[in-house]
């Protein structure tokens, strides 16, 4: 019987429901435009979706320990920035070194934003708004407000995204193989578990023996890491960095965790919620401009979506935890 | 004492040689001032205005400017002008408002004031030179599609930026109106970036698929038409389809190069220059008509407020690209 309820914790009620919407939204725009289903275009919308899926899934981690980190968009351009200039600076490094650099550049950004938390003890929302401005910031102040331009960047540079392997792009197989790691990390290691419990009951987590900061750090750095990293995959696969790349998307990463049903009070939420939020958010940014709906209809659409997931989340999240220990006065 | 009898002399000899050279030439001195020093368009602008004191023969220009875009650093850069007692100002000012006492100080003490690239309060200045006007760029980006398109035409799109964005959505309304000159070309949507790399990139990636048969992209928009062209290189359509617009040489360098874009446009920061250099020059002639003769650039003709528009957007293409892209 063990095994039911974990695959009923596998695959809640909330995954299903998001799945099946997204296929209903595939029905529905193929009927309007069929080439839209077919299988090379959503192999493209899902590179396009990649660096948000990704994204979403670090960022659940975050939130599952009650706290938020708004300043990924920035370290995505400050990251994305670095490489690039190193590549100018060092043209014959290969593709795979670059690609670990961002993601060491990522996590000391992402540790910043953890010390502050964990250390200092400071509510992440303000401690990431304010490096948000920092990071983008230091992006200024790295290149002089300069644009490093596709012919600037090397082809090993370039290429590395946009290499396919079996019909789908490098980067597609990377956001694959982060979505994997990270649900492996969540569910089957000891620290991943500790994140739900942190953020379930952190007051509970301490009497169990558990630094709720720590925790709170390790999600920032691998916050920090993805964001890194998904800050080469932009720059390499849009081929400029400015110092407004990725402007706001730290919003729609949110915003695909709340879609995914990834609780804001913490605690609750799962990999395959915040990658399916991502997927669902990426095929509206996808399909509407292809059915031809108007940018002001997109955007209200985007937003009445979020609006909705924010109410079906807050009434599922009423039904509460269950109580083990009786309250004192009782 | 000999030291000093001969120290004199030579400071009346000095004195006299320089009354001298004032006599034979008293150079016409007109200063530059631009938004910020070691930025590559403001560079080209003074290139220019350096040919055109050099064609003028009796003109020198003192090029300056604050080290970064603020107002406060170009009032005292206009203030050091006047202490040299220049005999014009012509400006590419960080604020509109904030360099208005100043400049009408300036214009007190028979300093003829222009203002160039970016204006200044209408009073505080006597023309203002705008780069180009709107219908001049949205004809321009109206032809580059119709060169690109060849002979045979086909179906254009435009790539804006946000879909409240003014001077876009002027630029758009132009290119409407010249449109019916050019029956060969059909103009079947109209998409909006908002000027954010990805949001770009895919909205072009989604106008391919809608529109089988596009052969051009117009890109009034700097982060749209790089983004675009980008687009246009990963979905393997070099050669099928073309991406014009309004971009900068150092950021479309690569994309010409790569084919995905022909040519595009935008204006020329040498001719801003040497138009700025020549506007300011005849005004201290004396010249204050509502046409101002710019050397090469032909006449530039001013409406009632003082707002010129000097040329064209310039071309660029694979022959001159790579030379404007170490300039800005």
């Amino acid at each position: 019987m063990k095994n039911t309820s974990f695959f009923g914790k596998l695959i809640s009620h909330r995954e299903w429901l998001l799945g099946a919407i997204i296929v209903l939204m595939l029905v529905g725009v193929g009927y309007t435009a069929p080439f839209f289903v077919t299988p090379s275009n959503l192999a493209e919308a899902f590179d396009d979706t990649s660096i948000l899926i990704m994204l979403a899934c670090a960022q659940m981690l975050v939130i599952l320990t009650r706290c938020i980190d708004l300043s990924v968009a920035s370290n995505i351009a400050l990251t994305g920035m670095c490489v690039a200039l190193f590549n100018v600076a060092y043209p014959e490094t290969p593709a795979l070194v670059t690609l670990i650099l961002s993601i060491g550049i990522g996590i000391v950004l992402g540790a910043f934003n953890g010390v502050l938390v964990w250390l200092v003890g400071i509510p992440s929302i303000v401690v990431t708004l304010g490096t948000m401005s920092v990071y983008r910031g230091f992006v200024f102040l790295l290149s002089d407000g300069e644009w490093v331009n596709a012919h600037e960047m090397t082809p090993q540079f370039l290429a590395l995204p946009r290499a396919t392997f079996l019909d789908l792009t490098v980067l597609s197989w990377i956001a694959i193989a982060v979505t994997l790691a990270l649900f492996v990390f969540t569910r089957f290691t000891k620290t991943g578990l500790s994140i739900f419990a942190v953020g379930g009951n952190p007051k509970a987590a301490v009497y169990s023996g558990l630094n709720v900061g720590k925790h709170q750090f390790i999600t920032f750095c691998i916050s920090g890491a993805v964001a890194g990293m998904c800050g080469y995959l932009w720059v390499s696969r849009y081929a400029v960095a400015y110092v407004e790349v990725a402007l706001a998307f730290e919003l729609q990463v949110v915003a695909a965790c709340v879609i995914g049903g990834i609780s804001i009070a913490g605690g609750i939420g799962t990999i395959w919620g915040a990658a399916l939020g991502a997927i669902f958010l990426g095929l509206i940014k996808n399909a509407l401009p292809v059915i031809g709906i108007s940018p002001f209809w997109q955007l209200a659409i985007s937003g009445l979506v979020i609006v909705l997931a924010v109410i079906i989340n807050s009434r599922s999240e009423k039904r509460g935890g269950r109580r083990i220990l009786r309250e004192a006065h009782q | 004492m000999k030291f000093k009898k001969s120290l004199m002399a030579a400071a009346i000899f000095a004195m006299g040689m320089a009354s001298v050279t004032a006599q034979a030439a008293d150079p016409v001195r007109v200063g530059l001032v631009v938004k910020s020093l070691g930025n590559g368009f403001f560079e080209a602008a003074r290139d220019g205005a350096m040919e055109a004191a050099k064609e003028i023969g009796n003109a020198e220009v003192i090029y300056t400017g604050p080290t970064s875009t603020t107002a406060e650093g170009q009032i005292e850069s206009i203030n050091a002008l006047m202490a040299q007692r220049v005999d014009a100002i012509a400006v590419s000012a960080n604020d509109p408002d904030a360099l208005a006492p100043i400049l009408k100080r300036a214009m007190d003490r028979g300093i003829k004031v222009i203002s160039w690239d970016s204006g200044v309060a209408d009073d505080a200045r006597i023309v203002h030179l705008n780069p180009s006007s709107n219908a001049l760029i949205g004809a321009m980006c109206v032809k580059l599609a119709a060169d690109v398109a060849g002979n045979a035409g086909g179906e254009i799109a435009i790539l804006s930026a946000t879909p409240t964005s003014t001077n876009q959505n002027i630029w758009i309304d132009e290119m409407k109106k010249v449109l019916p000159d050019y029956s060969q070309l059909k103009l079947v949507d109209t998409v909006y970036g908002d000027d954010l790399a990805d949001k770009s990139y895919r909205e072009t990636v989604a106008l391919l698929k809608k529109h089988p048969n596009l052969k051009v992209i117009v890109a009034p928009t700097s982060v749209g038409i790089v983004a675009a062209a980008q687009a246009v290189e990963d979905q393997g359509k070099v050669g099928e389809i073309f991406v014009t617009g309004l971009g900068l040489p150092s950021e479309l360098a690569g994309h010409v190069d790569a084919g995905s874009v022909k040519s595009f446009a935008i204006w020329n920061p040498i001719d801003l220059g040497y138009s700025a250099m020549m506007i300011a020059y005849q005004l201290t002639q004396g010249d204050e008509h509502m046409k101002i003769e710019a050397g090469r650039m032909g006449a530039i003709a001013f409406d009632k407020d003082g707002n010129g528009a000097m040329s064209d957007p310039f071309i660029y293409d694979a022959s001159n690209v790579h030379k404007f892209a170490d300039i800005f």
